[in-house]
């Protein structure tokens, strides 16, 4: 038994080709991401040392820092609308009929990609023979707004889009976490007379914090990182008044091709999703609710 | 008495506050479903029926064509078979790699395997973003740069992290009798994993590979960045070129996202179950 399953040359042909994917595609990068960032560089040409001038840059780039203050916001309704999700999950999992069906619709808008909804959520905002201000002249709303193009409206309309497209996501594993409960003591709450909010609200919810601390990392870390959603949606616009980190760092590395620029962009993209994913984790360390 | 009467009323409330919860349920559902149904009826109009008609009218008659002519001279069927392709290479590999490395992992005994599984698992915070430009500038160096090879090399590299983490959670619940009996029975290391192991495995490597191919079907950036040649690009990228040349044209950008998005439709209605027990089980991929 043990000879043959300790067989040096099977265990390097069986890991190998993996593990060299991934060193040569994930972890070489991002540590070149940071050296790159030490560079002046277009890409092409030679690179100069120019030391840690990209990131003195950027700590005085005010584009940066808005499209920085842009992540951070979506971060937070992200995290806020949880809440609405764990409200949804909670009545599924009460005794409802056709749970699983709804379940299933909530999760489609999840599996399409984020360019065919970006696509589809521009018709729908469309000013003129979209879906919302059709609606809204209905009910009476006189020159109902231009959407995505409003500086002051596009981050909120994005962030409907990433609602409905990440609503079926979250409720799935709340579902799953809810489903999981004992249902003993569930049982025993209600003989001493609980209502179903108190039950849901004083022995459900403190029962799957673990679970729910780890969708606000995944929320949190997932809103940095958008992209696909906004560059096609909006590409920044109007005038920067939706860029995010990610697309910021893109347009800097593939419009204007400074690639060290871009890449220290992209190392603190790294840092504060690794710092944010450590900080999280640390606060879940004890738990052991979700299974992966 | 009055008890009576307040044990009625009382489940008269609880029948409305049950009322009330489902039509909460059902508008969520509408909020998430209808915007798809839209969309398939705007792919059915004429542009005279979008600019001059309610956006909520039904298609007067239905424009199939529109099908038709963006599949025949939008390439979307060239976008399409390009789609296929990539993502069945690159599901398979991954699929096939991840086994290796889990079974590797699970079943065998070395000095690094804690050290190697520790470096998937944190292979999986990354975010693309900070790997893409040293990737671009690989890839070119290698020759490599609109060539489909680096499409389908990151694709696995980004996906190993998270089909392992599934298929783990997996492989510690298999018994392991019949592989130990196959040792004994003087069985390689190969014939067990390829004909004990993998095919005891086959529900899980199902939930796994429609997880990657939902993925792999709907990724963009690295198509986007690294595929110039318009004969090599996915429908991500490939509607967006098309889409840039027919802005005004709804009936055919409708039928483009409608032909994008089928293919995951058709394997959300045989495979869900899969599909949610995949995504629960994978739930920290951000």
């Amino acid at each position: 038994m043990n000879k043959v399953m300790s067989n040096k040359v099977v265990i390097a042909l069986y890991t190998l080709p993996a593990l060299i994917l991934i060193l040569a595609l994930i972890y070489g990068p991002i540590l070149l991401t940071g050296y790159y960032g030490l560079m002046d560089w277009n890409g092409i040409g030679a690179m100069t040392f120019i030391g840690l001038d990209n990131y003195v840059e950027l700590v005085q780039d005010s584009k940066f820092w808005e499209s920085a203050l842009h992540s951070f916001l979506l971060a937070i309704f992200s995290t806020l609308s949880l809440a609405i999700y764990l409200i949804i999950s909670l009545i599924l999992a009460g005794k409802i009929k056709g749970s699983n069906l709804l379940r299933k619709i909530y999760l489609i808008p999840m599996l399409l990609s984020s360019v065919a909804i970006a696509q589809l959520w521009i018709k729908i905002y469309d000013p003129n023979n979209g879906m919302l201000n059709s609606l809204l002249q209905t009910l009476g709303v006189e020159n109902p707004p231009a959407w995505l193009a409003d500086p002051n409206l596009v981050l909120y309309a994005i962030f409907v889009a990433i609602l409905w497209q990440y609503a079926g996501f979250y409720i799935i594993i709340y579902y799953a976490a809810l489903k999981g409960l004992p249902e003993s003591l569930i049982e025993a709450a209600k003989i001493d007379g609980a209502t179903p909010i108190q039950i849901a609200y004083k022995i459900k919810v403190p029962l799957i914090a673990g679970v729910i601390k780890v969708t606000i990392v995944l929320a949190i870390v997932g809103s940095l990182k958008y992209f696909d959603l906004i560059y096609v949606m909006t590409g920044g616009g109007p005038n920067g008044a939706s860029e995010v980190i990610a697309s910021y760092m893109y347009k800097k590395a593939f419009g204007i091709y400074d690639f060290g620029y871009g890449s220290a962009i992209a190392f603190f993209l790294l840092l504060i999703t690794l710092v944010v994913t450590w900080l999280t984790r640390k606060l879940t360390a004890s738990e052991d609710e979700i299974q992966y | 008495m009055a008890s009576l009467a307040q044990a009625k009323e009382n489940s008269t409330f609880a029948k409305i506050g049950m009322i009330l919860l489902y039509l909460a349920l059902i508008i969520v559902a509408v909020f998430q479903l209808y915007p798809l149904v839209w969309l398939f009826m705007f792919s059915l109009k004429s542009n005279s029926e979008v600019f001059g008609l309610s956006p909520f009218a039904l298609p007067q008659e239905p424009q199939w064509e529109n099908y038709v002519r963006v599949w025949t001279q939008g390439n979307i069927d060239m976008y399409f078979f390009n789609s296929v392709w990539i993502t069945l290479v690159s599901v398979l590999l991954t699929v096939l790699l991840a086994s290796f490395v889990t079974f590797a992992i699970t079943r065998m005994r070395w000095k690094f395997s804690k050290l190697v599984l520790a470096l998937f698992m944190i292979g999986y915070m990354v975010p693309i973003h900070s790997a893409i430009i040293p990737l671009f500038d690989f890839y070119l160096k290698l020759d490599l740069i609109d060539n489909p090879l680096s499409i389908i090399l990151s694709y696995v590299a980004f996906n190993l992290p998270l089909t392992i983490m599934i298929l783990l959670g997996f492989y510690y619940t298999l018994p392991r009798e019949v592989e130990e009996a196959a040792v004994v029975d003087g069985c390689s290391v190969h014939r067990i994993f390829f004909q004990i192991t993998l095919p005891m495995t086959t529900p899980v490597l199902a939930t796994t590979a429609i997880i990657n191919m939902i993925y792999n079907w709907n990724e963009f950036i690295f198509v986007n960045t690294f595929i110039s040649s318009d004969h090599l690009k996915t429908l991500t990228v490939g509607i967006q070129n098309f889409i840039g040349q027919y802005l005004t044209d709804w009936g055919a950008i409708g039928a483009t996202l409608v032909i994008s998005i089928i293919p995951i439709l058709i394997a959300f209605l045989v495979l869900s179950d899969k599909i949610v027990e995949g995504i629960a089980a994978g739930s920290v991929k951000g």
